[in-house]
């Protein structure tokens, strides 16, 4: 439990935190893309015997560099672009699933968390990514002056089409690494809420930024109690406190206007 | 030096031709308008000054630098207000403290904060400083968008359609904004708009243009009757009431 914990909070700082640009540049589709893709790699993974999390990353990597390639080389719209990428992979995870014959009950962990199922590795890995994080933290102004105006950003030489590269990577890592935590499923709501939550009662970025931190935080770690207590799936237990939360914000926020 | 200096530009988007054989040079310290219809490629040739299009032919001087090397510093650009979030969590102020540092603030302290004020003040906005932008009108967003790019002290200003979302006594007081903070910073100003009263009435040097260059000169010259009928293809009897 403690582990699980552990890794709770840490997906949490992270998912909240790249969350806030998903929801501010309207790519809540594209965690649901991404998080289909970790699930192709996550198959790849259980049908080669291998660390689901190891195959998982680079695959998702892929995805999302295709992803931010087509849609900024074609004219297509990304919601378009991000569901070509998001069907490939779940097809050719349900049939490596398919492949590895023997039932699995590694998949139902991936696709819907389970806290029980949290190792080492699923806690080493996103404290490195907030590592990583935390070196590349002067992106934030970067990523945050795109996401206000693109076009105002690269007049000011600033290598916007390169910032979504690096976005679109991170986003991918953090969906992975959440994964054991929230499951596939769900991971796509763990990215938004917390920051949309936020959103609603943040007249600044940064303060925007900060709040959606304590919120995914916080009801990660709520979440995860409640759910070994009760003995229900981490993922939707967590999704569901944020999601409350949300409407409770959200109805302080109506009654106070 | 000029401050602007554009010869023989042609730009084609495959078989289009979007720009044909532009020649132009803006003086330092002028009031500049693009006027042209919509599609006549006025917002193409702004991008390509500001560096954000190359063109397959001709050439292009800023300050007598290409525009890849001319340091962002030195122009200010107040884009349309359609192509900015204005869902984006921001205080005014940052948004103008944005246009220094180019890049979004995480606070907004110090010497960067009293610029920010100062700029706001040179455009009459001092009040919206720590009012979101979520909840400013289209006229009070486009003034602290010219705060924004005069923060920096830029040589050029570059606004692109200046009074779209706004109205008529909005966009009156940020065209006499304009031409007083023109007249005392002595930068260059180049503005696009289709209105070509406000050109002839504001302006040093008018370029009219659809995707051709139809004249460049002194409004009275530029913006003559047949000019704007070559741009334009009808200008409507209002036109020699309020030009001539």
């Amino acid at each position: 439990m403690q582990r699980a914990l552990i890794a709770g909070v840490l997906v949490g700082i992270l998912a909240s935190y790249y969350g806030v640009f998903v929801v501010q540049r309207g790519l809540g589709f594209l965690g649901s893309g991404l998080a289909h893709a970790a699930f192709g790699g996550v198959a790849l993974g259980i049908l080669l015997e291998q660390e689901p999390l190891l195959i998982a990353v680079p695959f998702t990597i892929l995805v999302a560099i295709g992803i931010t390639y087509v849609k900024n080389n074609t004219n297509l719209a990304g919601d378009t672009t991000i569901g070509i990428f998001f069907s490939v992979s779940m097809a050719l995870g349900i049939i490596f699933i398919f492949m590895k014959k023997q039932y699995t009950s590694d998949a139902f962990n991936y696709l819907f968390g389970s806290i029980l199922a949290v190792s080492l590795t699923d806690v080493i890995a996103p404290a490195l990514l907030i590592l990583i994080s935390i070196l590349l933290s002067s992106f934030w102004k970067r990523w945050a002056y795109s996401s206000f105006d693109r076009e105002l950003a690269q007049a000011d030489r600033l290598p916007v089409q390169f910032d979504d590269y690096i976005l679109s990577v991170l986003i991918a890592v953090t969906i992975v690494v959440s994964i054991k935590v929230v499951g596939i499923v769900l991971i796509a709501a763990f990215l938004v809420i917390p920051p949309a939550t936020s959103r609603l009662i943040n007249k600044s970025f940064s303060r925007m930024t900060v709040y959606s931190i304590v919120f995914g935080v916080s009801t990660a770690i709520a979440g995860l109690w409640i759910s070994y207590y009760l003995d229900v799936p981490s993922g939707a237990t967590i999704i569901l406190l944020q999601a409350l939360l949300f409407f409770v914000v959200m109805i302080i926020k109506k009654l106070n206007y | 030096m000029n401050a602007v200096e554009v010869k023989n530009l042609s730009l084609s988007y495959g078989d289009i031709k979007v720009l044909e054989d532009l020649n132009f040079s803006i003086p330092e310290n002028a009031f500049v308008s693009i006027v042209g219809p919509n599609g006549a490629g006025k917002t193409t040739l702004m991008k390509i000054l500001l560096g954000l299009i190359k063109v397959d032919l001709g050439e292009v001087k800023i300050f007598g630098k290409h525009p890849d090397e001319i340091d962002p510093q030195l122009i200010g650009y107040v884009p349309q207000i359609k192509t900015m979030d204005r869902n984006f969590p921001a205080l005014a102020i940052e948004l103008v403290a944005s246009g220094l540092l180019r890049k979004w603030p995480w606070s907004v302290k110090g010497v960067d904060k009293e610029n920010s004020i100062k700029a706001l003040e040179m455009v009459k906005a001092e009040h919206l400083a720590l009012r979101p932008i979520t909840e400013l009108s289209g006229g009070e967003l486009q003034r602290v968008c010219l705060a924004r790019s005069i923060v920096r002290n830029p040589k050029l200003v570059v606004l692109d359609e200046p009074a779209t979302g706004i109205d008529a006594i909005g966009e009156a007081d940020l065209y006499n904004l304009l031409e007083k903070y023109q007249q005392n910073s002595k930068a260059t100003v180049l503005m696009i708009t289709h209105d070509w009263h406000v050109a002839h009435h504001h302006s040093d040097f008018v370029l009219l243009l659809n995707r051709k260059q139809v004249s460049f000169g002194h409004p009275e010259e530029a913006l003559s009757e047949q000019n704007l009928r070559t741009a334009f293809g009808h200008i409507g009897h209002e036109h020699k009431i309020r030009i001539n």
